[in-house]
């Protein structure tokens, strides 16, 4: 069967400058996302796991190295065409959840939809709504950030990823500063998605978070060391 | 992102800030709002001069002796010619465009009865003086030619006079002693008020000069001929050939000046009309200095703001906000707070100069020419000064704004 793929990065690399001594985050990341996949991409701190997640997000140049998403040549877009495909081809979910303050549910998750240019005629209040429902906040889109408890804000900012359909769903630490519960509870959320046909490169600490994907990615000083699939081992997550 | 959403974000965004903004517009408030209440009192101080020009009397033209000045010198003093009865009648005899010619004889004296005595102008004028004038009567009628031609003892009373010797009543048909000359009144003016320089038009009496100059004052002296055109147009055609007349009348040789000015009624009133021009733009400059302030306040503030809310830059920049997008509403938003001031500024600006015109009784003019352009520079203003920290938030690095704490 033709592999379809998601993206594919080949020799990434990331180098850091900071006054005379250099940091090299990435040494050459070799990765390859299929569609539907669930990874967990586990390492040290210090490790370069944000810092691929970002590049992989299109927040960041690689100083070198190629990746694709979606079939486009990402390293020499403007970015302006950068912007784009972080509204169109990736939702980004941070630890720090990153909602504007003051403003409400809903209008955290249109935000995405405003900034559309690709899609016209898209029922903006409409489709936030359903982006909220399908996280199980049907019955807070009016709060704002500071009504909301953490979990709930972290739903927020996931169905402000989910809203434009992207190819692919980033999420760095996202349960970082969740309790445990709570955690569970968003990570139940991602598989979820992940049921549902969403592909998922989630960032995390907990090895019990990475025990529920399919195949967890180890990085260690900026490379992989690790990729390995548990096909068999396909752990559901309990509640 | 569409215009309205823009519009909305930038209000929402000003909205969360209420103290801060209401403080940042205070400035645009002030400066337009001065800017408007400046004007109001320079365009007030035009129109009244315009009114009064206007008074004076219509496509008047006016010879006096003396070489005119210029910048304030006269230019010497031999060039100075006498102004006859002769003149006048040429001017009247000759003139293709003038219709109406009156020399004027002037004295001050006192006028007795009614309810006392008045000190008061005499002007001795030719019949044409009230078409000259276009001054209607109140009472009564003007002299005529033949009252002219037979010196007799008649007399006009302006306003004022009438007002003070006779109040409330039709003076018409009675007598005031002239320097122990009796004389009929036969007609009282309607008041014109005051000239742009503050003195009353109708505190004068006017009677055939040849009854002034043989009877009243034994002051034959002409002060001034006046004449008058039937269209504006005539005007300056009419100044060429009485100065020609003038000229020929009292044989001026080719190369010598002339010795007398003739002027129209605008060039009477130029001097003073540029005089509060000039006091219109430096006021309007002076406040145009607050509203400077207010935009540099503006400027301020949206750069503190764009310092404040990096970390919300970062996350539109990481939904897909372009650069653009982020600059169109930091723009936005500096320019609503600026047209919101202005509007606010325009309010307050015409209720000032309201307030202003009822306390002082200065004449105040507010036109929609004064508040387009004022709101137009408050969103001016709002461009200038928004655009510095509207580029600044666009050239965000996304990943460096995330980080911001
Ligand atoms: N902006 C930066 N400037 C300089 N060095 C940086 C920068 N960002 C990251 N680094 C360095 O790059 C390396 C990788 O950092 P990164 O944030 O990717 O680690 P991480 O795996 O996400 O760690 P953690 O689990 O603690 O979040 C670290 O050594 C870090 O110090
Ligand atoms: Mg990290």
């Amino acid at each position: 069967m033709e592999r379809d793929l998601v993206m594919r990065t080949q020799g990434l690399t990331k180098v850091y400058t900071m006054g005379n001594t250099e940091v090299h985050a990435l040494q050459g990341v070799d990765l390859t996302v299929e569609r539907g996949e669930m990874i967990a991409i586990v390492g040290a701190s210090g490790s370069g796991k944000s810092t691929l997640m970002n590049i992989i997000g299109c927040l960041d140049y690689p100083t070198s190295g190629t990746y694709y998403i979606d079939g486009v040549h990402v390293e020499n877009l403007s970015r302006n065409q950068l912007a784009d495909i972080r509204n169109s081809k990736i939702g980004f979910v941070f630890q720090g959840f990153n909602l504007l303050a003051r403003t409400t549910a809903r209008e955290n998750v249109e935000l995405p939809l405003l900034y559309d240019r690709s899609r016209r005629k898209i029922e903006v209040r409409k489709t936030a709504e359903e982006a909220l429902e399908r996280v199980g906040l049907g019955d807070r889109m009016n709060h704002e950030p500071n009504e909301l408890s953490g979990g709930q804000q972290q739903r927020v900012a996931i169905a402000r990823a989910l809203v434009t359909n992207p190819s692919i769903l980033l999420a760095d630490e996202p349960t970082g500063n969740l309790d445990s519960k709570t955690s569970v509870e968003v990570l139940a959320l991602f598989q979820e998605l992940h049921d549902q046909g969403m592909t998922v490169l989630l960032i995390t600490h907990e090895s019990d978070v990475a025990d529920c994907t399919e195949r967890i990615i180890e990085l260690r000083d900026g490379k992989i060391i690790e990729d390995k699939c548990i096909e068999a081992a396909k752990a559901h997550l309990t509640i | 992102m569409k215009a309205s959403t823009l519009v909305k974000v930038a209000s929402q965004s000003i909205l969360k800030n209420k103290m801060r903004t209401l403080l940042t517009m205070l400035g645009i408030v002030i400066g337009v709002g001065a800017v408007i209440v400046m004007v109001a009192i320079g365009q007030g101080a035009q129109s009244q001069i315009q009114e009064q020009i206007n008074t004076l009397g219509t496509n008047m033209i006016v010879v006096t002796p003396g070489a005119s000045r210029q910048g304030g010198v006269s230019r010497g003093a031999q060039s100075y010619n006498r102004l006859t009865i002769k003149d006048a009648e040429k001017i009247k005899r000759e003139s293709l465009f003038v219709s109406a010619v009156s020399p004027v004889v002037f004295s001050r004296t006192q006028v007795i009865g009614g309810q006392g005595n008045w000190r008061t102008t005499i002007n001795g004028v030719s019949t044409d003086y009230q078409i000259i004038r276009n001054w209607d009567l109140k009472y009564g009628r003007f002299f005529d030619q033949i009252e002219l031609r037979q010196m007799r003892r008649v007399m006009v009373l302006g306003h004022t006079v009438a007002e003070n010797l006779f109040p409330g009543e039709d003076p018409v048909g009675l007598t005031v002693q002239v320097r122990n000359v009796p004389v009929e009144i036969i007609g009282v003016l309607e008041p014109k008020g005051q000239t742009a320089s503050g003195t009353d038009q109708d505190d004068v009496v006017f009677a055939p000069y040849t009854t002034v100059q043989t009877r009243l004052s034994g002051w034959s002296r002409i002060f001034q001929i006046l004449a008058s055109t039937p269209s504006s147009n005539d005007i300056p055609s009419a100044q060429e050939e009485i100065r020609a007349i003038m000229r020929e009348s009292h044989g001026i040789s080719r190369f010598a000046e002339d010795g007398f000015t003739v002027r129209n009624q605008n060039d009477l009133a130029e001097a003073e009309q540029g005089t509060t021009e000039v006091m219109t733009l430096l006021l309007a400059a002076i406040a145009s200095i607050s509203l400077l302030v207010g935009g540099i306040g503006i400027m301020n503030i949206m750069l503190v703001s764009v310092t404040e809310r990096t970390r919300e830059i970062g996350i539109r920049m990481a939904i897909g906000a372009r650069g653009r997008d982020v600059l169109t509403q930091f723009l936005v938003e500096s320019i609503v707070m600026s047209v919101l001031g202005g509007a606010i500024g325009v309010a307050i600006g015409f209720a000032g100069s309201n307030i202003l015109s009822q306390l002082t009784g200065w004449n105040t003019v507010t036109s929609p020419t004064t508040i387009m352009i004022a709101l137009a520079f408050s969103a001016g203003v709002g461009i200038f000064f928004g655009f510095y920290p509207a580029r600044k938030a666009a050239a965000l690095n996304p990943i460096e704004a995330l980080r911001h704490e």
